[in-house]
């Protein structure tokens, strides 16, 4: 079925991150997304990314620790995700 | 224990000192802690504290001899993130300069991993806002460790220590 006109004159680019245990279990450190209409915030993205099954589901599973940021800056589930925007998924921090 | 956020428990930022001054280094060479402590003093006689910490790498991790570790990172928000975390612990106490540098790629036991330094008029001020940055960046910086144990290689799980560490700041003078 063809996507609404609107879906395709407007295409909400996003970066995706992934690193240290995701990205090797994901196998990817960066992707470019087309962010559907419905997605707006952090954990509308993740769940798209956990649709996608097998790792994804496993690795990104609302039990599983993980992280976001929103352009370099520590992100919640509620977060707005927009046009032009670097997100990243990553596990708690080990650093120090 | 009521929610609090941040913005309830942090002071409004009170600019203590005009002349401050920050540096954060992420690199994969080791430093020279002596140079980088002469460094930081150079021509400030306004300084009269100054505290340390060095993290160095263990031998051991959960009853496994480690043999080496990969530290990886996310550049552009590490370092924005440590800057952030600098800018906290000025609002708060009487800071002349702060210095953080972290290493990141291999490392090996007894390798040192990361310095924080901080100048102040006096003791107290130094040593706890020197405390308090490295709480912060150890549950906010994003750094990721890797460690190689015998035959296999793990990456570190986060320690709640390490988030309760951070967390009693909010309660603290």
């Amino acid at each position: 079925m063809t996507p609404p006109l609107s879906r395709c004159i407007i295409n909400h680019m996003i970066t995706v991150l992934y690193f240290a245990r995701l990205r090797e279990e994901l196998g990817r450190s960066s992707e470019t997304i087309a962010l559907p209409a419905a997605v707006r915030d952090v954990a509308g993205l993740r769940a798209l990314l956990v649709a996608r099954g097998g790792e994804w589901e496993q690795e990104l599973a609302l039990t599983r620790p993980v992280r976001a940021a929103v352009n370099q800056a520590m992100a919640q589930g509620d977060t707005q995700v927009a046009d032009g925007d670097e997100i990243a998924f990553f596990p708690p921090v080990t650093g120090g | 224990m009521r929610g609090m956020t941040d913005e309830e428990v942090d002071p409004q930022p009170t600019i203590h000192n005009p002349l401050f001054r920050m540096t954060v280094r992420i690199q994969t060479a080791d430093f020279d802690v002596s140079a980088e402590i002469t460094a930081l003093r150079r021509n400030n006689p306004k300084i009269g504290a100054i505290a340390s910490f060095i993290g160095v790498v263990r031998d051991v991790s959960e009853d496994k001899a480690v043999s080496d570790m990969t530290l990886e990172h996310y550049p552009g928000m590490t370092e924005k993130a440590i800057e952030e975390i600098i800018g906290r612990a000025r609002s708060r106490w009487n800071v002349l300069n702060a210095l953080v540098i972290h290493r990141v790629g291999q490392l090996k036991p007894m390798d040192q991993i990361v310095l924080v330094v901080v100048a102040g008029t006096h003791r107290g001020d130094a040593f706890a806002a020197c405390e308090f940055i490295m709480d912060y960046l150890k549950t906010r910086a994003p750094f990721w460790k890797k460690e190689q144990a015998g035959t296999g290689a793990r990456w570190v799980e986060a320690r709640e220590t390490d988030d309760i560490a951070a967390e009693r700041w909010r309660f603290k003078g």
